[in-house]
């Protein structure tokens, strides 16, 4: 070890960022996994261009990764970054204006050429004329040293070298906030393990990295951040798009059913396509299908034929999708439709989160059409979601929206990986004899007579003698299933498929509220959930009483919404579209709660929340 | 753990469970259901139904294990009338349920019923894919060239010039011929049928069932209300000898009556025509062209489809194309398996619970 100075810090929010090509993404994922390892709570938030590779050293082309760790537990990945590290000229004006005066910058002046000024509008460098006084600059040449660094692997070309700088970032970084680099030298041998010069050079330049720290005067002290105080368990680190897809596979096992996934590939859903396409070994079938609506057509005849059908998706999906969601809630089958959020209308912003599909969830097909809607609120949530989305799904016998988001998919955090017993009994019970008698007396099958608990109707699937049965999206007759245009008829089908979907069973809202004697209620559903507890912390640090609460399940509401809501004078409800859920609320609850939107592309920060908050407590006193 | 040998032909009904021999023959009556059936008086599709339902005891199925299903249109009604399991969707999208079910059960035979509006047109895409996957099921498709249950508009197998309600000046469009689409699709079974020609229906049918693969049935039906006599060319017992091409597999191909037959030959740049049989016999004008639906090359039923002409001077009926090719089903299937068999067999809560933690963890307390 170096004699030099070693502090302990609570909390962190580094933020890598650089040009699409310089890898910022896995050096922020590979710094997090260490992180979290070492026992930190964390929550990252990866923000990319929608292009592969824009022009290099522009302003479109920026790719960053910001990951907040902290000793405690973590709510937001941070409103402003204490550490950038900064790849070139690019890099550093896109996120200048977030950095908090005494932020620490970390730059490569290598980069900061006369030509790549240019390409961003820096007329003098930024590095030299006054505009960075208020941070703490490292200023540091940091491709030349990794190319010395590099000096002696002769094979490799001075491209190939600079390839390694972001190895050397890394390295620096674990330096600074003493974080084993195990973990990323494991992975290195296994992504590089069959180009042994380039791992080699990637080992190097990492440790390199590392000594540089160490040694150099320019780094005064490093950094220490105590693992946080968690609950007993097993963690690992998971992004919303991992955790959903396991969630997945784990209520498909639960279930005693095979998984059929019918999707068509999209930003920023595809990663799950890509996890569930991994896990044959769990009885899991994908099928890439031609386009979204095969998609969801396979997922359909998969569950007709007795399986947990499956497609996922973002918005413009669920727009081409909508006629089948249509025909699902018309046939009565599990249905598992999963809409990973991001910007729009149309393609929108493809990379960046938004909560703007609420309304297209809950009513964007033709005619009355409910449809379930659960909402994950953190990465890890996503799990519980899916699972839960399996259940209603199956013992309704309805299709079931599972409204992630470009937040929670790429973004991820510590989770309790939970005991395979502990979770859900998902089983079902597929009809296997008749159920009626046809009018000579005979025995029959009614595919929609209905449970008189759950008014879902029987699932019988073809391969079951005796019970053979048409079903389709014309309307059909209350417990025969026959085609009738019956007036009567068709208003009942309608009220019994309607008040099927009211009567699901959903957990009651659970209201934080430690004093007791809040008057406001910030309620929010989705991936809005980590700024507000935020914010609610923040403002009740100030020493004023707020509560909190989080939906869940949005169609339907939980029981005790109408009460909760009625208990506070006023209701604030923050969400990442221009007031999806407060339209909801006031059409249901005729109160006028406070909508306060956002449609950046981004979280909301924490420091925004508490504004609202206060300003709203201020109204009422 | 492979279920089919490349190469070798194995048949689309091969996995689903057939009825022991004891258990007496099936008859017509056990496929029809207790649904009235409401087509037009008149309707093709009345033929084709009494065909399939006549026809399907022969397949010694498992009732239960059959499963038709229907997009949108006149023939998309299909299902409601047979008693089996059936699925009415909506709107082109039959091919894409099916493949989903088709692949997800081995134990189903598995039927697409659609039209020329709904497979040619609004399901395009779907059927084109599942022609290229060559997923295991039988499609009909109901060829009467109009909408029919929106009232008569032009489809996509109108003529040029045809005179709808939305084509008062006549058609414009260029109309899809199924059998050339279905061939640059890669289908592997293609054939064409007349629904008045109940003994070549059946025929193919039959041929059609036992494919292993996406096999596509064009049936040319007639629509009394909005399009009567589309076909009657080919019915009228005068013409239909001089129209209708019967393609045989090793037979030349021929067209007309005997006395008055004309053979298909091929010149040397490729090209196909009719010369009569004596001049045919000569070999002058051409090689006689064989049908052989088992090429692999798929040019000569790509040329056959060809002769059809919207004056249907020579219309080629029968299969034009049926060779062996592993399945889309098969292959998605058989990748589970080896997963699942190679791990040692289904995934237990041990198995999940390593999935669920995955490689980097940690404890707490």
């Amino acid at each position: 070890m170096s004699s030099k100075s070693v502090r302990t810090l609570d909390r962190v929010v580094i933020r890598f960022a650089g040009d699409s090509g310089d890898g910022m993404q896995l050096t922020g994922d590979r710094f997090t996994s260490d992180t979290a390892t070492m026992g930190n709570d964390l929550s990252t938030l990866p923000n990319f261009p929608a292009e592969i590779r824009a022009p290099q050293g522009t302003l479109p082309g920026v790719s960053s990764f910001q990951l907040h760790f902290a000793d405690h537990d973590v709510l937001t990945p941070g409103d402003a970054p204490d550490v950038l590290v900064a790849m070139n000229p690019a890099a550093l004006k896109a996120n200048l204006s977030d950095l908090p005066r005494g932020a620490t910058v970390i730059v490569n002046t290598d980069e900061f050429t006369t030509r790549n000024l240019a390409k961003v509008g820096y007329a003098q460098s930024p590095l030299d004329d006054g505009t960075l006084d208020s941070f703490h600059v490292h200023p540091l040449a940091l491709t030349s040293i990794t190319v010395e660094a590099l000096a002696a692997f002769d094979s490799l070309s001075r491209k190939e070298k600079e390839r390694a700088k972001n190895m050397f970032a890394l390295g620096l970084l674990s330096w600074m906030y003493t974080r084993p680099t195990t973990g990323t030298e494991a992975f290195l041998t296994k992504k590089f393990g069959a180009r042994p010069e380039i791992l080699a050079a990637n080992l190097a330049a990492l440790r390199a990295g590392w000594n540089y720290g160490e040694t150099t005067e320019d780094f005064a002290s490093s950094y220490v951040v105590a693992p946080a105080k968690m609950p007993p368990g097993t963690y690992r680190n998971v992004t919303g798009n991992t955790a959903l897809a396991l969630g997945l596979v784990a209520a498909a096992h639960r279930a005693g059913l095979p998984l059929v996934l019918g999707s068509y590939p999209i930003t920023p859903a595809s990663d799950v396509l890509h996890a569930l396409a991994a896990l044959k070994r769990h009885g899991v079938t994908t099928l890439q299908a031609e386009d979204e609506i095969a998609g969801i057509g396979i997922a359909l005849g998969a569950s007709f034929g007795g399986a947990i059908g499956v497609t996922t998706t973002s918005g413009p999906g669920v727009a081409l999708k909508s006629e089948t969601i249509g025909l699902a809630v018309s046939l009565e089958l599990p249905l598992v439709i999963v809409d990973v959020q991001r910007g729009g209308p149309s393609t929108g912003l493809p990379t960046k989160t938004e909560q703007a599909d609420l309304l297209q969830a809950m009513f964007g097909r033709n005619g009355e059409s409910p449809v379930p809607i659960v909402a994950p609120r953190t990465p890890a949530d996503c799990f519980d979601a899916a699972m839960d989305a399996v259940r209603i799904a199956t013992t309704y016998r309805t299709p079931v929206f599972l409204l992630s988001d470009g937040y929670l998919a790429n973004g991820s955090e510590p989770w309790s990986v939970p005991g395979v017993e502990d979770l859900p009994d998902l089983h079902v019970a597929f009809a296997n004899a008749p159920n009626g008698t046809d009018p000579k007396g005979e025995p029959t099958f009614h595919p929609f007579l209905r449970d008189e608990q759950t008014l879902a109707r029987p699932w019988a699937v073809p391969g079951t003698p005796g019970l053979e049965h048409r079903i389709g999206g014309i309307e059909k007759a209350d417990v025969t299933g026959n085609i009738s245009y019956d007036p009567d008829n068709h208003d009942r089908m309608t009220r019994l498929r309607q008040a099927k979907v009211d009567g699901i069973t959903v957990p009651d809202l659970e209201v934080d509220d430690p004093t007791g004697d809040a008057r406001v209620l910030v309620l929010g559903w989705g991936s809005t959930y980590g700024p507000i507890a935020a914010a609610t912390r923040v403002v009740r640090n100030a020493g004023q009483a707020v509560a909190r609460a989080h939906l869940g399940h949005l169609n339907p509401f939980p029981r005790n919404l109408a009460k909760v809501i009625h208990d506070y004078d006023r209701v604030v409800v923050p969400e990442m579209n221009l007031g999806q859920l407060a339209l909801l609320l006031r059409a249901e609850f005729l109160v006028d709660v406070r909508s306060h939107t956002s449609v950046r592309g981004l979280p909301f920060s924490t420091v925004e929340l508490a504004d609202v908050i206060s300003t709203t407590l201020e109204e009422l006193s | 753990m492979t279920s089919v040998d490349i190469g070798m032909p194995v048949s689309g009904l091969q996995s689903v469970p057939h009825l022991p021999d004891e258990a007496g023959k099936q008859t017509k009556r056990d496929f029809t259901s207790d649904q009235e059936v409401r087509w037009c008086p008149g309707c093709g599709d009345y033929v084709i139904l009494a065909a399939v339902q006549s026809f399907l005891p022969e397949l010694g199925l498992r009732r239960e294990n059959i499963v038709f299903v229907s997009g949108i249109g006149c023939s998309s009604r299909f299902p409601y009338y047979l008693d089996t399991y059936g699925m009415h969707s909506i709107h082109g999208r039959a091919p894409a349920i099916a493949t989903g079910l088709a692949t997800s059960r081995a134990d189903l035979s598995v039927w697409v019923v659609t039209g020329d509006g709904d497979a040619l047109s609004i399901g395009g895409n779907h059927l084109i894919h599942a022609l290229r996957r060559n997923v295991n099921m039988t499609i009909l498709l109901f060829n009467n060239q109009i909408y029919g249950l929106t009232k008569g508009q032009y489809s996509p197998t109108s003529r040029v010039g045809q005179v709808t309600k939305s084509t008062p000046a006549g058609s414009v469009d260029t109309p899809f011929n199924p059998v050339s689409l279905a061939l640059g699709a890669e289908a592997t079974f293609v054939a064409r049928a007349m629904e008045s020609d109940r003994a070549e229906l059946t025929g193919i049918l039959r041929a059609a069932a036992e494919h292993r693969g996406t096999a596509l049935v064009e049936i040319y039906q007639n629509c009394p209300i909005f399009n009567d006599g589309a076909f009657e060319v080919l019915k009228d017992r005068t013409q239909q000898e001089a129209r209708i091409v019967r393609l045989r597999s090793g037979e030349a191909v021929t067209v007309g009556a005997e006395g008055d037959r004309r053979v298909l030959v091929r010149k040397g740049s490729g090209t196909m025509k009719f010369v009569a049989e004596a001049e045919a016999a000569t070999g002058e004008s051409g090689a006689v062209v064989v049908h052989d639906p088992t090429l692999d090359d798929p040019s000569q039923a790509f040329q056959l489809s060809r002769l059809d002409t919207p004056e249907m001077t020579h219309v080629p009926m029968g299969i034009f194309r049926q060779v062996s090719r592993p399945t889309y089903d098969d292959l998605v299937r058989d990748q589970v398996e080896a997963a699942v068999s190679t791990a040692g067999g289904p995934a237990t809560d041990a198995d999940l619970a390593e999935l669920l933690r995955g490689r980097d963890t940690w404890t707490v307390g």
